[in-house]
C-alpha cells in the first residue's frame, strides 16, 4: 500500500512531536524549554496546516493560524516576558535522575501505543497511528508534571500537554468543530493568564517559585 | 420561544458577571449580585415549569439541549447560587471588616461569582460534548482565583493544587472527547453536528465499542476529578477549608453537580453503545471507594471545613455509585441525593461559615459550645448536620434509604460496604461536631443573632423531601430518571 | 554473461577490499584537516595519518616484559575485525559476493570480538591506565551496543531482513517514503557512533590526561607496528561506521543488482557522502563540549531512548 506524501509527512511531524516532549521532558533550563515548547507548537501548527491541506477542510486552516498565533508567538512571548520579569530566566532545576525519567517514559510510550493500538486498527486513511503519538506525549506531559519542582516548569508541561490533546484533536480526528477549538484556545489562553498572577502571589508570598514549599496542606 | 427563555437564563448571570466587574467594587455591588442571582433563578423557574409542560427541547440550532435531567440541575443550580448569594451579602462584609478581604478582592468575587454560575448553566444546558468541557474548564478557571481570595500561603497552594489537579483532569476528560468525537466522526461525517449529544444518543448503538469504552475511561477519570472521586480528590479538601466560606458553598453543593451531569452525560452513551454494564461498573466502582476512603479519613481531620469537604467527597462517591447501578429506583435515589446533598452540605457551610467567622478559627477543638454562644448558628449547624448524617425526618435519610435498599437487591455485596462506611462516617462527624455544638465554653453571648435564613430555608426543604414529596416533583425526578435509564 | 557478472563481482569485491583499507586512513586524515581548518590551524594535512602509519612500522617494538601472546595478536585480531567489517559493507554495489555475508547482528558480533581483545590487551599488562581505560571502555559500549542493535532493528523491520545488502536494496530502490522511525535511528546511530569511535562528547582521541582519556588509555602500552595496526583499525572502524551510517540512513546512490555501468558513479557518490559525513563529524565535534564521563552513560541513553522510540513508532506507523 503506498501512503501518500502528506500523510507521511504527517507521521514525520507526529514523531518529532513526540521527540519533543521526550527533549522537555529531560531538559534543565527553564529557558530553553520554553523555546521546546514553542518548537512544539510550530511543530503542531505544521501539521495542522498540512491536514488541512491534505483534506481540504478550510476550518483547519483558521486552527492552523491560531496554534501559530497563540502557541508560537504569544504564549512563549508571556511566558518569556514572566521569566524575565521573575528573574528566573537562567534557573536550572535540579531534577531526579534523568535515565530513570526516560525509562518511564518508553515504558508510558508503550503502554499508549498499546492502548492505542486497536483504535488505530479502526482508523482509516491518514489518522492511522497519530491517536498512540497524541496519547504517548499527553502523557509524557503528565510525567513532566509529575517529576518538575518549579511552577513555570509545571506551566510549561501543563501546557505541552494541551499541544498534544490539540494534536489528537486536529490530526487524529481531522479538527473537532470549530467552535470548541475556540472555546479551547480561550481557555488555553485564560488558564495561562491565571498562571501568571498566580506566580507572583506565589513568590510575593513564598520569595520563591519551588512549590516544595507548598506542601504543608495535610490531613492532620 | 425556549430560545428566549434560554437566553434569558443564560444573560443574565453572564451580564450579572460584565456589569459587576465595571462596578463590583461599590456598596451595592453585593445586592447587585444577589439581584442577578435572583434573576437567574426566576429564569431557571420558567424554563423548568416550559419543560415539565412539554418535554424535552433542542435549542439554538440544537447546539442546547434541555430534558428533566438537567433543567433539574439548572434549577438546582440557580436556586442554590440565589441563596448563597444571599448568604454571601452579609459574611463578605464582616470578612471586610475584619481586614481579611479588600475592596479589590470583594470586587473579583462578586464579578467571578456570576462568571461561575453562568459556566456552570453553559456546562449543564450546552448539548454538544465539547462545550462542556470548555464550560467545565471555565468554571475552574473562573473558582480558581476565588480559593486563593484571601492570600495566605495555604489558600495558594489550594488553589494552586486545585488548577494544576483540575487542569490535568479536564486535560484526560478533553481526550475522552476527543476519543468520543473520533468515533462519531465515522457515523455522524465531520463538522458541528458528530459532538452533539442528542445526536450521538440517536446513533449510539453504531459508535465503535472499543474507542467508547477507552474514550469513558478518560471522561471518568477526567470529570471524576472534578467531582472528586478517589483517588483524584487531594484538591478538593484543600479547595473547601482555604477558600472563602461561599465558594466552598457553591463548589460542593454546585459544582460537583455539574461534573457528575457530565460523567452520566457519558455514561448514558456508552452503556447504550456497548450494551454492557461497563460504564455504570466503572462508575460504582469510583464511586464505592471514594464512599469508603473519605468515611476513613474523616476521622483523622481537625478542621471543620475540611471535614465537611471530605463528607462531600463521601456523598458525590454515594451518588456516583447511585447513578452507576442505574434502573429507574437508583437513578431517582441518585438524582434525589443530589438535591439534599446539595441544599444540606451549603446550608452546612453557611452554618460553619458564621461559626468560624465568630471563633476566628477552624480548628474543630477551638471551636466549643456553639449553643451558648450563638443558638441559631449553633441550631443550624446541628440540624444541618444531622440532615447530612442521614437521620430520619431529612431527605438525606430517603435518598440514602433507597439506594441501600436497591444496592441490597442488585449487588448484595456492596451493601455491607456502604453500611459499614455510612456507620464510621455518621460516628466521626457526630463526635466531632456534639462538643462544637453543646460542649462548654467561656466565650461571651453573641450581641446580636446572625442572619441565616438560607440555612434554614435550606434545611426546611430538605425536612420537606423526607416527610412528603410532592408529586409534580416525584413526576419529574422520575422523567429525569427514565431519561437517563 | 553470468560467468562475466561473477567475476566481475569478485573483482569489485577485491577491489572494495583493498581501497577500504587503504582509504581509511585519508578518512581520518580528512576529519583531522577538517578540524583543524574549524580551529584555524592550516593542519598536518590529509596525509598525515599514512606519515605516522609509516613512522610505526619503521620503529622497533617495544613490549613490556610480562605481556603473555595476547597481547601481542590483539592488534592482528582487532586490525583483521575491522578491516572485515568496513569490507563487507555494501556501499558502492549490493551484490557483491561477501556482502551476503554483511548480517547486521554478525557485524555487531565483529565489532564486540575487537572490543574485547582490546579490553584483556590492556588489562593483560597489569598497569593502573590500562585497566582504568578497559573499564570505562566497557561502561561506554555496553551502553552503545544495545543501542546499536535496536537502531539495526530498526531498519531490519522496515526490510524484512537483517542483512545489509537486503536492507540497503529495500530503502534504496524501492519507492521514496519518508520514514520517520528512520529518523530516530538516524540521531541514535550518530551518539554510538561519537561513543563507539571514541570522538569528543564522550572521549578525547587527542589527549591523554588520565582524568579523561578512555580509548588512549587501553592502549598506552603498544608501540611501534602493533600500535600501527591499532591506529589503522581505529581508522577503520570510523570507516565502517560511517559505511554503516551511509548503508542504513542514506543508501541513495547505491547500484543495484547487475547494474555495472552506474558503478562509477556509484563510487563518485560514495566518495561525497564520505566527505560530507568527515566534515559533518569534525564540525560536531568542534562544537560539542567533552562530557565528564559519568554523563556519558546519560548521553549514550539518549541514545538508546531514540532507538527505541524509533522502533516503537515503526510498530505504530508502519513507517
Amino acid at each position: 500500500m503506498q501512503i501518500p506524501l502528506s500523510l507521511q509527512f504527517i507521521n514525520l511531524l507526529a514523531a518529532l512531536l513526540l521527540l519533543i516532549a521526550f527533549a522537555m521532558l529531560t531538559q534543565r533550563r527553564i529557558l530553553s524549554l520554553i523555546n521546546l515548547f514553542a518548537l512544539q507548537g510550530f511543530v503542531l501548527a505544521i501539521s495542522t496546516f498540512v491536514v488541512a491541506y491534505s483534506t481540504s477542510q478550510h476550518h483547519l486552516y483558521y486552527s492552523a493560524g491560531l496554534t501559530l498565533l497563540l502557541k508560537v508567538l504569544l504564549l512563549p512571548w508571556l511566558l518569556h516576558r514572566l521569566i524575565r520579569k521573575l528573574n528566573v530566566r537562567w534557573d536550572v532545576e535540579t531534577m531526579i535522575n534523568i535515565p530513570t525519567t526516560m525509562l518511564v517514559g518508553i515504558a508510558l510510550v508503550i503502554f499508549s501505543f498499546n492502548l492505542a493500538a486497536p483504535i488505530s486498527q479502526l482508523a482509516e486513511g491518514i489518522t492511522r497511528g497519530l491517536i498512540g503519538i497524541a496519547l504517548a506525549s499527553v502523557l509524557l506531559s503528565l510525567l513532566m508534571m509529575l517529576t518538575r519542582r518549579k511552577a513555570v516548569s509545571q506551566v510549561v508541561a501543563f501546557l505541552s500537554l494541551e499541544n498534544g490533546l490539540f494534536f489528537a484533536a486536529t490530526s487524529a480526528t481531522q479538527g473537532m468543530p470549530l467552535v470548541v477549538e475556540l472555546g479551547i484556545a480561550l481557555d488555553v489562553l485564560v488558564a495561562t493568564f491565571i498562571f501568571g498572577i498566580f506566580f507572583f502571589q506565589i513568590r510575593e508570598t513564598f520569595d520563591s517559585l519551588d512549590i516544595t514549599h507548598m506542601e504543608k496542606l495535610k490531613d492532620d | 420561544m425556549i430560545d428566549s427563555q434560554l437566553l434569558a437564563l443564560l444573560l443574565i448571570p453572564l451580564s450579572g458577571g460584565l456589569l459587576l466587574a465595571v462596578f463590583g467594587s461599590r456598596s451595592w455591588a453585593a445586592e447587585l449580585n444577589s439581584l442577578m442571582s435572583f434573576g437567574t433563578f426566576v429564569a431557571s423557574v420558567v424554563l423548568t415549569m416550559r419543560i415539565i409542560d412539554s418535554g424535552p427541547q433542542v435549542a439554538f440550532g440544537e447546539e442546547f439541549f434541555i430534558d428533566q435531567f438537567n433543567v433539574f440541575l439548572v434549577a438546582l443550580t440557580a436556586f442554590v447560587a440565589f441563596t448563597t448569594s444571599l448568604f454571601s451579602r452579609p459574611y463578605m462584609r464582616i470578612e471586610q471588616h475584619h481586614g481579611k478581604l479588600s475592596i479589590g478582592m470583594l470586587h473579583l468575587y462578586y464579578s467571578m461569582y456570576q462568571m461561575f454560575t453562568f459556566a456552570m448553566l453553559v456546562a449543564l444546558t450546552t448539548n454538544n460534548m465539547g462545550i462542556v468541557w470548555v464550560a467545565m474548564e471555565a468554571a475552574t478557571l473562573t473558582t480558581v482565583l476565588l480559593v486563593s481570595l484571601y492570600r495566605t500561603p495555604a489558600s495558594l497552594e489550594a488553589a494552586w493544587k486545585y488548577f494544576i489537579l483540575c487542569g490535568v483532569g479536564i486535560a484526560l476528560a478533553l481526550f475522552g472527547t476527543i476519543l468520543l468525537y473520533f468515533a462519531a466522526e465515522r457515523l455522524l461525517g465531520q463538522g458541528g453536528t458528530a459532538l452533539l449529544w442528542t445526536h450521538l444518543n440517536q446513533v449510539k448503538s453504531g459508535l465503535e465499542p472499543t474507542v467508547l469504552k477507552l474514550a469513558f475511561v478518560f471522561l471518568l477519570v477526567g470529570y471524576g476529578t472534578k467531582v472528586g472521586l478517589v483517588p483524584l480528590h487531594s484538591w478538593l479538601p484543600d479547595a473547601h477549608a482555604e477558600g472563602p466560606t461561599p465558594v466552598s458553598a457553591v463548589l460542593s453543593g454546585l459544582l460537583l453537580n455539574v461534573a457528575l451531569c457530565a460523567v452520566v452525560r457519558s455514561k448514558v452513551l456508552v452503556d447504550g453503545s456497548l450494551g454492557t454494564h461497563f460504564a455504570g461498573n466503572l462508575m460504582m466502582g469510583f464511586g464505592l471507594l471514594s464512599v469508603v476512603v473519605a468515611s476513613l479519613s474523616l476521622f483523622r481531620q481537625k478542621d471543620i471545613k475540611r471535614m465537611f469537604a471530605y463528607s462531600s467527597i463521601e456523598h458525590m462517591g454515594l451518588i456516583t455509585f447511585a447513578f452507576g447501578m442505574g434502573g429507574p429506583v437508583a437513578t431517582f435515589a441518585g438524582l434525589l441525593h443530589m438535591t439534599v446533598h446539595s441544599l444540606t452540605k451549603s446550608a452546612i457551610f453557611f452554618a460553619v461559615g458564621h461559626a468560624v467567622q465568630k471563633v476566628g478559627t477552624q480548628q474543630m477543638e477551638n471551636i466549643r459550645g456553639l449553643m451558648q454562644v450563638s443558638p441559631t448558628v449553633g441550631w443550624g449547624l446541628a440540624l444541618g448536620t444531622f440532615a447530612i448524617l442521614g437521620m430520619p425526618p431529612f431527605g438525606v435519610f430517603s435518598s440514602e434509604f433507597l439506594i441501600i435498599t436497591t444496592a441490597m437487591h442488585e449487588y448484595p455485596w456492596a451493601t455491607p460496604i456502604l453500611l459499614v462506611a455510612l456507620g464510621i462516617a455518621f460516628a466521626a462527624i457526630f463526635g466531632k461536631i456534639q462538643p462544637v455544638v453543646f460542649g462548654e465554653t467561656t466565650a461571651k453571648r453573641l450581641p446580636h443573632p446572625p442572619a441565616l435564613i438560607p440555612v434554614f430555608a435550606h434545611l426546611l426543604l430538605v425536612l420537606m423531601l423526607g416527610l412528603y414529596m410532592p408529586p409534580y416533583l416525584a413526576d419529574w425526578y422520575r422523567q429525569a430518571a427514565a431519561l437517563l435509564g | 554473461m553470468e560467468y562475466l557478472n561473477l567475476i566481475l563481482a569478485i573483482l569489485f569485491q577485491l577491489a572494495q577490499l583493498l581501497l577500504v583499507v587503504l582509504l581509511a586512513p585519508l578518512l581520518t586524515g580528512w576529519v583531522n584537516q577538517c578540524q583543524a581548518w574549524l580551529q584555524n590551524r592550516s593542519g598536518a594535512g590529509v596525509l598525515q595519518p599514512y606519515r605516522v602509519l609509516r613512522k610505526l612500522f619503521q620503529k622497533d617494538a617495544v613490549i613490556a616484559y610480562n605481556a603473555s601472546p595476547l597481547f601481542r595478536v590483539t592488534p592482528y585480531i582487532v586490525f583483521g575485525c575491522m578491516w572485515l567489517a568496513a569490507a563487507i559493507i555494501p556501499i558502492i554495489a549490493v551484490d557483491l559476493p561477501f556482502s551476503q555475508a554483511a548480517d547486521v547482528i554478525a557485524l555487531v558480533g565483529v565489532f564486540a570480538v575487537a572490543r574485547v581483545f582490546l579490553a584483556l590487551a590492556a588489562m593483560d599488562i597489569g598497569t593502573a591506565f590500562g585497566s582504568l581505560g578497559a573499564r570505562r571502555e566497557m561502561l561506554v559500549s555496553f551502553l552503545a551496543e544495545p543501542a546499536l542493535l535496536m537502531v539495526f532493528f530498526t531498519a531490519s523491520m522496515i526490510s524484512h531482513s537483517t542483512q545489509m545488502p537486503r536492507i540497503v536494496d529495500a530503502l534504496a530502490h524501492h519507492q521514496f517514503m519518508l520514514y520517520p522511525s528512520l529518523a530516530f535511528a538516524a540521531l541514535a546511530f550518530v551518539i554510538v557512533l561519537l561513543a563507539e569511535n571514541a570522538r569528543i562528547p564522550v572521549d578525547n582521541p587527542t589527549t591523554h590526561l588520565e582524568l579523561t582519556m578512555i580509548h588512549e588509555a587501553m592502549i598506552l602500552e603498544y608501540s611501534a607496528r602493533h600500535l600501527a595496526l591499532i591506529e589503522w583499525a581505529s581508522s577503520l572502524k570510523l570507516f565502517a561506521y560511517i559505511s554503516i551510517g551511509i548503508a542504513l540512513f542514506l543508501p541513495h546512490g547505491i547500484v543495484a543488482v547487475g547494474n555495472w555501468a552506474g558503478l562509477p558513479l556509484a563510487i563518485a557518490f560514495l566518495l561525497l557522502k564520505m566527505l560530507a559525513a568527515g566534515a559533518g563529524l569534525a564540525v560536531f565535534e568542534a562544537i560539542s563540549a567533552k562530557l565528564r564521563i559519568f554523563r556519558a552513560p546519560e548521553f549514550l541513553g539518549t541514545a538508546f531512548l531514540l532507538a527505541v522510540l524509533g522502533l516503537l513508532i515503526h510498530f505504530l506507523l508502519g513507517a
